[in-house]
Formats: C-alpha cells, structure tokens, sequence
C-alpha cells in the first residue's frame, strides 16, 4: 500500500511534515535567515533596553530589526536565539530518539524471540522503568558528570537511555506474535540460525511500526530536553535553547510575555506537529486501518499515552 | 486467600525491586565519580567538612562494604563520629547534607508536603476531567462536545506544563488579579489560601493528562460499547446510565488504571517543573539547589526516595488493580 497516497489525504498529518519541515530549514539555514537582519544570537544590545533591563517599546521590543523584540537584560535579538535555538532541540531530539529506539529494538526484539529468563528480566526492567520517575533521575546526573564533558551530548545520551524502554516493549509484543508466523518457522526449519531470523526475517517486519514510534517519541524528547534545560540542567548558556529561555522568563513575563510567548510557540508548535504527523503516519502504516481504524488509534493511544510525555 | 497471596507476592518484588534500584543508584552516584566526598562537600567546602564526608562514605572500605552502610542506614540508621561530634542520622537514613548539616529524610520531609500537595491534587484534577470528558464525548460520540473535547486533547498533548502554567499566570493571576501567582501555604495553617494557591499548578500540570486521559477513556468506552454484554444489559432495558456507569467504565477503566500506575513516575518529574513555575519550594527545588551546591548527598536521597515512593505508590496501584480486575490475580 502506498503510504504517501495515504498521508497526501491526512490534512493534520500534512500539516504537520510541512512544519517541521519548516522548522528543519529554519534550524538548518539559522545564520542565513538571521543574517537578513545582520542579527545573531549572541551579541548584546544595551541601547534596546530600559533602565530596568526591560526591553523598550512594543511587544518586548519588536521593531524592524528584532522581529521578535530582544531579550530582557542583555538586549539579544531573540528571533535569533528561537531560531537558532531550534538546532539544539532539533539536534538532541532526534539523536536521542535513535539511540532510544536502538537500545529498545535490541532489547525488545531478542527478548521477544529468546524468551525465558533472559525475556522475563528484560520486561521486568521494562517495567520498573517506564514508571520510573526518570525526570529526576536526569536531573540528579547532570550533577555527577564532569563539568568538561560536552552538555549537549550528555542530554542526547542522557534523555536516550531513559527513553528505550517504551520502544522494547512495543517491539518485543510484535516480535512475540511475529515468531510464530509461517515464514518464521520456516526459515528455522531450513537451518536458518539466530541472527539471520532476527536481522532478515524480523527486524524488516517491525519496520513500520519503529518508524511510527520514533515519530512520536521525538517530540517526547525535544519536551525532556526542553523541561530540563528550563530547571536549568540542560544546555548551558550562551547556547540558544527554547527551554532555558522560557526558564528566563519566569522572572519576566509578567512585564515582557513576548519573551515566553515566542519560544513557547516554537516549542508547542514543532512538538503539535511532530504528534500530527506521526499520527498520520501511523494510519497510513496500518494495513488494517481502513477496516478498523477506530480501534487502532484507542490501542495505539494506549501505549502513546504512556510514551510522550516523557516530561511534563 | 487468593487476594492475600496476590499482595504478599507484589509487595516481595517491590522489596526486590527497591534493593536493585538502591544499589544501581548508589554506585551510579557514588562509586562511579573519582571523588565523590568532594562532591559531598558542597560549595564552597571546607577541609573539616571534606574529612566528615569521607569519613562518613567510608570511603576506607571496600565498595560493598560502602554499599552495605548505605542500605543499613535506610533500614536501620547510621551514626559516625565520635563524642560530642557524633552525627546520628536515624532510619530511615538517605544521606547526610554536610553543608546544611542536617539528615537528607529530614530536608525531604520538610520539602515534600509542597510537591505531594502539588501531585496528588492534580492527579485527582487530571483522572477526574479526563474520565469525565472521555464519557462525555464517547456518549455523544461524533457530536459537538465530542468533537471539541478531541480537539482540546490533541493541542493538550502538544503544550508543556511550565508552559500551561505560565499563561495561567498571566491571565489568572497578573491580568485578572483572581489567584497568586505563586508561592506556598502550608496546609495546617492556612487551608483557604492553601487550595488558593495550589489552583493554577493543578490545572497546569493536570492540563496534559487530561487530555490524554480523555482521549483513553473515550476509545476504551466505545470499544465496551460495541462489545455483546453492553448490548444484553441495553436489551434487558437497563437504564442508559447504568449500562454506561457499571458496565461500560467499569470495564474501560481498567486500562486507565494501568496507565495511571505508569504515569506516577512523570507525575512527580511534573510537579518538579510545576514547583519552578509557581516558586514553590518543594523536593523539585531542593534537588536544583542541591546541583548548584554541589550537595551529591541530598541529590541521591531525593532521586533515592522518588524512586522508592513510585515503586511503593505502583504496588498500591496494582493492588487496587488487582481488586477491580479478577483477572489479574489469577496471573
């Protein structure tokens, strides 16, 4: 079945590829869409600002030349910082979506096919840690890793490990009923050993599903990364991150709610469309879903429900 | 006796459980980093100080022999030191802050009312609405409640709680002038300006979950409504808010109630963020605190005793779950 036939007619799913699409470019093409203005995230401009610190003018200082207004305190341009911010959510979204989704296909997929102890132990770890509150747990290790080692690597690794357990085991249920398919029991039967059924018989066959669930779970992970760059443990400054700046502006918005308002958009949007998308997504996957379309999203909302809100 | 069987056997692996996740924690935090005293110590960090916290690590013992004094002093207590400098931390003992030079259980104490208040009252918030819109719109499925309740629930699943929270801040409290905008009372004193408070950080946090809530109750709802029990008790001319009440979300709430054991986990992680938003100072606000200090001892025994609340609110959990479901029992 052809999947982008499916998609051309899902109006939300569309919708939502053509957003982040949007906010990819954006990121990618940061300096250039900045340098229209000659603006940049990190230059100061004391002259924007009042006494108080607070920007000057209209809307936290919108004008010609900060789109946006500027950032209280510093006077930064922060259309820039909410542009170039998006590199980083972008950048440890998706990263640590792969290695979530790595970490939980090896899991999942060999528990689902060796079963026994090794299965019963692997699901037993699946669920202490999905109901795990994993959120402090972040927090706390940013505090153990040395101050040298790179942050944003650290949240990729950090924000990754938490996130395999949802993906094992979505895999590890469709393996379970995967293996006792004909052409399973065939392949062994010929002689096929281990690695051939799990690499060529198997893995193909959760294919759709692990692209639907990596869909859905970056989003899950630009919000972690996000809420922890907010308490202040995520990216450190003077890198522009949505989180840490909306984490600024507990102090301001009363006074200057432009300063939440924009990377709180940016943020609500790119994860409203990422969900968009991958629900679209998910429907166009299922080959059962003309049939039963219904039932599919409220079982998939199920396993979704425990899954994407990684963080608050 | 069935029933009796099904608790004892839950409550050994959540002893099991906790024990693992003890001695995971204790040697990601302790025995992994080169100096852990130092990262006892504080900032700034005094020699004295830095002699007490190796010597209260043990760090002269080998490293179960450290791993044994950390999980006696939960169980039973520690004290070290000697003569009118002993330090007596009694059971159940999380680790000792030597900058603030108090017990870390008697610091969480202090700071979790803050956050349970916040948690508690939004999961309450969040199962309510979400049950109730979730019946209301499989009810009047395809109608305009149903339709604008989904509506709210996908944009719900999409907007962090800070951020919720945030705009209920603008509007309640700075705009319209009807709530604080943050802050804390105590419930034993102030219960009027307690709930006051507390108003905006449960609809912030409970807003997301709501929905999701919402949406699970309404596909689970309509799936018992298909299915033939639903349609014998209709026929045997069963009031339609019996058949909805006692048949339908009785059966639908079972999965909400697997999810909602799930969720305990991110509750907490939320009222962490929800406290930052509100300047409450609850245990989220003591764990920041403690990172900027450099206090590693109150650091593992907040991330310690989440971990040992969820297990523990999980076993409750399913035990409850057991009760309503026969099922799970026998399994």
């Amino acid at each position: 079945m052809n999947v982008w036939n499916h998609l051309r007619r899902d109006p939300w799913a569309l919708a939502g590829i053509v957003v982040v699409l949007v906010f990819v470019l954006a990121a990618i093409f940061a300096p250039l869409i900045t340098g229209i203005n000659g603006q940049n995230p990190y230059s100061y401009h004391l002259g924007a600002l009042d006494s108080n610190g607070s920007p000057k003018g209209f809307g936290g200082g919108i004008s010609w030349q900060h789109w946006f207004g500027v950032e209280p305190l510093t006077g930064r341009d922060l259309f820039s910082i909410v542009v170039y911010g998006g590199r980083v959510s972008i950048t440890v979204g998706v990263l640590a979506t792969v290695i979530a989704v790595a970490l939980g296909v090896l899991v999942g997929i060999t528990a689902g096919y060796f079963g026994g102890w090794y299965d019963r132990i692997a699901s037993r770890v699946v669920d202490v840690m999905l109901g795990f509150p994993s959120l402090i747990f972040m927090i706390s290790l940013t505090a153990i890793v040395a101050a040298s080692f790179p942050r944003p690597v650290l949240m990729v690794l950090i924000i990754g490990f938490f996130g395999w357990p949802a993906v094992a085991r979505v895999v590890r249920g469709q393996v379970l009923s995967l293996r006792q398919r004909t052409y399973v029991v065939a392949s062994q039967a010929m002689g096929a050993g281990s690695a051939h059924v799990l690499w060529r018989q198997l893995l193909p066959n959760v294919g759709s599903t692990i692209i639907v669930y990596a869909t859905i779970l970056i989003p899950a992970m630009i919000g972690t990364e996000a809420a922890l760059s907010f308490l202040g443990v995520g990216v450190p400054p003077p890198t522009p991150s949505w989180g840490r700046t909306i984490g600024n502006a507990v102090a301001w918005f009363s006074t200057d709610p432009a300063y939440l308002l924009f990377p709180g958009g940016a943020l609500f949007f790119i994860t409203l469309a990422f969900n968009a998308f991958g629900d679209g997504l998910r429907d166009a996957l299922d080959p059962r879903v003309n049939r039963r379309r219904s039932r599919r999203r409220q079982s998939a909302t199920t396993t979704e429900a425990a899954t994407t809100r990684a963080a608050g | 006796m069935r029933i009796a069987r099904y608790i004892a056997f839950r409550l050994l692996g959540v002893v099991i459980v906790l024990l693992v996740v003890t001695a995971i924690t204790y040697v990601i935090f302790y025995l992994l980093p080169s100096n852990p005293a130092q990262l006892s110590c504080g900032k700034p960090c005094t020699p004295e100080n830095l002699a007490r916290a190796k010597e209260y690590l043990g760090l002269n013992l080998p490293w179960y022999g450290q791993l044994w004094e950390f999980l006696k002093g939960i169980v039973v207590g520690r004290s070290f030191g000697a003569g009118t400098g002993t330090i007596v931390c009694s059971a159940p003992c999380l680790g000792y802050s030597f900058q603030l030079s108090t017990p870390v259980t008697e610091l969480i104490l202090t700071h979790f009312p803050v956050t349970a208040s916040i948690a508690v009252g939004a999961a309450v918030l969040w199962l309510v609405t979400g049950v109730l819109g979730g019946t209301i719109a499989a009810v009047r499925r395809g109608k305009g409640a149903d339709k604008a309740i989904m509506t709210v629930a996908i944009a719900g699943v999409s907007a962090p709680a800070y951020l919720v929270g945030m705009l209920l801040i603008l509007l309640f409290g700075f705009r319209l002038g009807w709530l604080p905008t943050g802050g804390y009372e105590p419930l034993t004193e102030d219960p009027v300006g307690w709930f006051l408070h507390l108003i905006l950080p449960w609809c912030a946090l409970a807003f997301i979950s709501a929905a999701v809530y919402a949406r699970l109750t309404r596909g689970e709802l309509l799936e018992q409504f298909g299915q033939d029990y639903v349609r014998t008790a209709r026929a045997k001319g069963l009031t339609e808010r019996v058949v909805v009440v006692r048949h339908g979300l009785r059966n639908a709430l079972i999965p909400v109630v697997t999810i909602f054991g799930l969720d305990l986990g991110t509750l907490l992680g939320g009222a962490v963020i929800t406290e930052r938003v509100f300047s409450m100072q609850g245990i989220g606000s003591l764990l920041i605190t403690a990172i900027g200090t450099l206090d590693l001892q109150v650091v593992v025994g907040v991330t310690l005793f989440s971990a040992i609340l969820i297990a523990v609110a999980n076993v409750i959990v399913d035990i409850v779950y057991g009760i309503i479901d026969p099922r799970v029992r026998a399994a």
